[in-house]
């Protein structure tokens, strides 16, 4: 086939690009070469459109062992253990083929969790559908859910905490955002960094096929009617091979023949070996007839842009081949040496004994375009002055009720009953509590996760939202009693040619740095999803982050469910009476418009910090952050996993009642304490300046307001679980 | 007392068994599908997971395994095998137990804490185990137990079925069913009691801060019986 510009054109390139190509070769492509560039030099590989503000992020910490820029962050957990995480999208397959999707993006976050040495041993997802009536919200969702379930619980990874929201602006692109836990020792940490000339260059795991061609290119384009015929670049997940590919790694890596090693993730054979060679400043050779290969007759081209799954690359030690060979064997996967590492630091591939690929690799990597978009500034919007007869004739428990059935705020039980949550043994909080916690295998220690986001803050002020979504992952981790140590973000967008959604993206990292960099919770991994749209339409800013943090002492941490009648109930942090953006403004009194919540890093980091010493000193019973649906919503949650009530006193507020129990301030938390701690827990909290209010009492099984307005918990319970189960079954 | 679990390409439970064994006592041993020989062992478990992908009928190809010539030998010679959830679906395919595993009735996978209520105490799985009902956990997408009718009238005659899914107060009914079982079976004996098939995993209830404590009990009275 010959090369021109609307053959690269075709291949998503844009004219200037294809002409920089020819200018750094000093010659036209050929077609796998225009292939090869097109892979690496698209959005999802290249990040062109989001490297420059990428850089603001915080990366660095004294429990940070590395930050973005492999396969995956790393973090010290102290004793010579360190986890590995990271979290990914794979929004736009998941829309077209929603089961392999979901399981090729679970399948694929695990591999670069494991490339580095460790052992997966959790996962979370945060899943967006549109609205519920749309046609084909029901298909997806459970699309999604099955190929989760189907690729985490084969693999035998608890899935332990998540989230997932609807909203129309996701209507024709769903969002699917996978994350993994590993578990490593500090000193076998794995790295993607070749080195050391004439070194084995070894392909294992599945065989190459036609699948997935050109996946990377379809991630970085906008969605159109045509969008179901995109259906055969799409991968099709084998998480049996995957659990063997996981194995035999891991028993590779107990010795000491690996130099280097990558997973063939998005564009597949060329981006792995890109990056090998690009890191260790090498270059690579490879035979691609010694390629193990599932069709016959696959070219050149096909084998460098196949996005088969459950494949690694890896550069061994001369001479270990055998050994490495014997292992992968044992597991029944393919083994075969493709090349070796050379010092011409160029892409060199072979075929029938021709040379049909000669690329130096930094014209794939450093060269690579980069974009500094056009981009809006978004204006605060102005606060709505709620009417007295807009609320007055509302009754608060009708409307807790409603809210609890809220999609956004109900049990999903449902989703997570279909992930096995509870396989290896360490799960010592499921889902459907403020965040996962999985033990430390053998030790005392646990890890917790969470994975936040918050669309509509994000849609309605970008700079304010991006730093509310990990205050608000934050407070998860500290909910559990967890010490927050450091996020991962993948960060969900509309097109960057688009100025409003640009827009969204640089300063919702904006929020995030100035959040990330108060609060000491670096960014250690991440992934950019840009093209969230359809025809023009892009989705609502939805940067999703992933939090991790550290329980020293398991037998410490701390749930949300009421544990006895007759203790207290405070609230931690001011409530000001915040309504606009509220899921009480958007659901009950329909009002889109107005700012979201503002965020004070101080208090946030204060109102956590002091609850963290509180939990220190075993005065906690119970805790949650205050979210979705105000203090009520929190409050009503932990009555229905406690099956505890609680009476609520008339608080000595100034504002309206609807506003006081509705209202989403930032910074607050709901406790529970026993009376006899009251006068240490207030002495804690005065003397560190965190403002309290003292809300009630647990009773035994109704949630009174007051004499009058009073509900059993059954009932509230009926109200939150029911709803989605309806919604799937009937 | 000494233990071997069978480790399938696909198993993904092999590793909270060996660790529940050892917490109870057994000295377990790690045997490869590949293997042609058991260990010396006092009980054999096939352990829970997607043997060999579970890509065709669920345990069918795990049931052809090299070691499992040796498991049929050992298990017909009176040898105790017990089967966790993949592993109940292997023994149904070598037949050492009757019956079938169809998907699960909403064609859902489940993971959640269920009661079960033991049917027979004169064995040496049961025997001893004060409480009536216990609380374990499924995990499961292939656990809606079936066989035929003439099957069934066997299996109650020589009073073969295990365990039932229930209340917690030992009621058996169809809304405390999880997966469409038939008369809500959730384990199975062959006829000579020594090979147990459960869809429930006792491994995952052995410490308080888990999902709870009644496999602690199960894998106290089963190493004193077989002592």
């Amino acid at each position: 086939m010959i090369v021109n510009e609307q053959v690269a054109v075709n291949h998503g390139l844009k004219k200037d690009e294809y002409a920089k190509i020819c200018e750094l070769l000093k010659r036209t492509p050929n077609i796998t070469e225009l292939g090869i560039f097109s892979a690496m030099w698209n959005e999802h590989c290249s990040y062109k459109s989001s490297r420059l503000h990428l850089k603001k992020l915080p990366t660095k910490g004294k429990k940070v062992i590395q930050g973005p820029g492999e396969n995956a962050g790393v973090i010290d957990i102290e004793d010579n253990d360190a986890i590995v995480f990271k979290i990914e999208s794979h929004n736009h397959p998941s829309f077209i083929e929603p089961y392999q999707g979901a399981a090729t993006g679970v399948g694929g976050i695990m591999r670069d969790v494991f490339t580095m040495g460790a052992r997966p041993i959790a996962n979370l997802n945060s899943i967006h559908f549109g609205s519920p009536q749309h046609k084909k919200t029901k298909n997806l969702l459970r699309g999604v859910v099955h190929g989760i379930g189907g690729y985490g619980n084969c693999m035998g990874v608890p899935t332990i905490a998540g989230q997932t929201s609807f909203d129309s602006s996701y209507n024709g692109n769903i969002l699917v955002n996978a994350m993994t836990l590993g578990l490593v020792k500090k000193d076998k940490i794995f790295y993607s960094k070749a080195a050391g000339l004439n070194k084995p260059v070894i392909y294992v795991g599945s065989k190459t096929g036609r699948d997935g061609i050109h996946g990377a290119s379809m991630a970085s384009a906008s969605f159109d009617e045509k969008i179901e015929e995109k259906k055969p670049t799409v991968q099709v997940g084998d998480p049996f091979t995957e659990k063997l590919l996981l194995e035999a790694c891991l028993e590779l890596m107990a010795g000491d023949s690996i130099i280097a090693i990558q997973d063939m993730g998005a564009a597949g054979l060329t981006s792995s070996s890109i990056e090998m060679a690009s890191k260790g400043n090498l270059g690579i050779e490879i035979n691609l007839n010694k390629v193990p290969c599932r069709e016959s007759k696959m070219t050149p081209y096909e084998i460098m842009l196949s996005e088969s799954q459950e494949r690694m690359l890896i550069v061994l030690e001369n001479g270990k081949e055998e050994q490495a060979k014997k292992i992968f064997d044992k597991w029944n996967l393919d083994f075969a040496v493709i090349g070796k590492t050379t010092k011409s630091k160029k892409i060199e591939l072979y075929f029938d004994e021709e040379k049909v690929a000669d690329i130096p690799v930094n014209t794939l990597v450093e060269n690579s375009p980069m974009y500094d978009r056009k981009w809006k500034k978004a204006k605060l919007p102005k606060k709505n002055k709620i009417k007295k007869e807009d609320i007055k004739h509302l009754k608060i428990i009708d409307v807790l009720k409603k809210i609890l059935a809220n999609p956004n705020v109900c049990s999903k039980e449902w989703i997570w009953q279909q992930y096995d949550h509870t396989v290896m043994g360490d799960t010592i909080q499921k889902p459907g509590g403020d965040a996962g916690v999985v033990r430390v295998h053998g030790t005392d220690k646990a890890v917790a996760a969470s994975v936040d986001s918050s669309a509509v803050y994000c849609w309605a002020h970008p700079l304010t939202g991006g730093k509310q979504v990990v205050c608000e992952s934050f407070r998860n981790l500290i909910s559990v009693g967890a010490k927050p140590i450091a996020i991962t973000n993948c960060l969900n967008f509309g097109s960057p040619e688009n100025e409003e959604n640009m827009g969204e993206f640089v300063e919702c990292v904006q929020g995030i740095s100035e959040a990330s960099d108060y609060l000491k919770y670096p960014v250690v991994s991440g992934n950019v999803s840009f093209y969230n749209q359809t025809k023009d339409q892009g989705i609502k800013p939805t940067p999703a982050i992933g939090g991790v943090g550290l329980i020293k002492d398991y037998k410490n941490m701390i749930t949300m469910d009421f544990k006895e009648v007759d203790n207290l109930v405070l609230v931690i942090g001011k409530t000001e009476g915040h309504i606009d953006q509220s899921l009480f403004a958007r659901s009950i009194l329909d009002e889109k418009n107005g700012p979201p919540p503002e965020v004070n890093l101080f208090n946030e980091k204060n109102n956590g910090e002091t609850l963290l010493k509180l939990i220190d000193n075993n005065l906690i019973k119970s805790a949650h952050d205050v979210s979705l649906g105000g203090i009520i919503t929190a409050v009503a949650k932990m009555c229905i996993k406690g099956k505890k009530g609680i009476k609520i006193l008339k608080p000595k507020y100034l504002i309206n009642e609807i506003e006081y129990l509705f209202a989403e301030d930032q910074g607050r938390y709901i406790l529970e304490i026993s009376k006899k701690d009251f006068k240490k827990v207030a002495d804690i909290l005065n003397k560190n300046a965190v403002h309290f209010d003292e809300l009630g009492t647990i009773s035994e099984n109704k949630l009174y307001i007051n004499d009058k307005t009073k509900v059993t918990i059954d009932e509230l319970s009926t109200s939150n679980k029911s709803w989605l189960t309806n919604y799937m079954i009937k | 007392m000494k233990s071997s679990v069978i480790t399938f390409p696909g198993s993904n439970c092999d590793r909270d068994m060996h660790i529940a064994l050892k917490k109870f006592g057994f000295k377990n041993k790690m045997v490869w599908h590949a293997d042609a020989d058991l260990p010396k062992s006092d009980l054999v478990v096939l352990p829970g997971g997607f043997s060999y992908g579970d890509y065709l009928r669920c345990g069918s190809m795990a049931s052809k395994s090299k070691i499992m010539q040796s498991v049929i030998n050992f298990a017909n010679s009176g040898g105790m095998v017990m089967g966790i959830c993949n592993g109940f679906q292997i023994l149904v395919e070598t037949g050492l137990v009757p019956g079938v595993l169809l998907r699960n009735k909403y064609l859902e996978f489940i993971c959640k804490n269920v009661f079960v209520k033991i049917n027979d105490k004169k064995n040496k799985y049961f025997k001893n185990v004060n409480n009536e009902v216990l609380e374990f956990h499924i995990a499961h997408n292939e656990g809606n137990y079936f066989c035929t009718n003439d099957q069934l009238k066997e299996i109650e005659d020589n009073n073969q079925i295990a365990i039932y899914y229930c209340d917690e107060k030992g009621t058996i009914e169809d809304q405390f069913n999880p997966n469409g079982s038939i008369k809500n079976i959730a384990g199975i004996f062959n006829k000579e009691k020594n090979v147990l098939g459960m869809m429930p995993h006792p491994e995952r209830m052995i410490d308080t801060s888990l999902s709870g404590e009644d496999g602690s009990l199960f894998f106290k009275n089963l190493i004193n019986n077989l002592k």
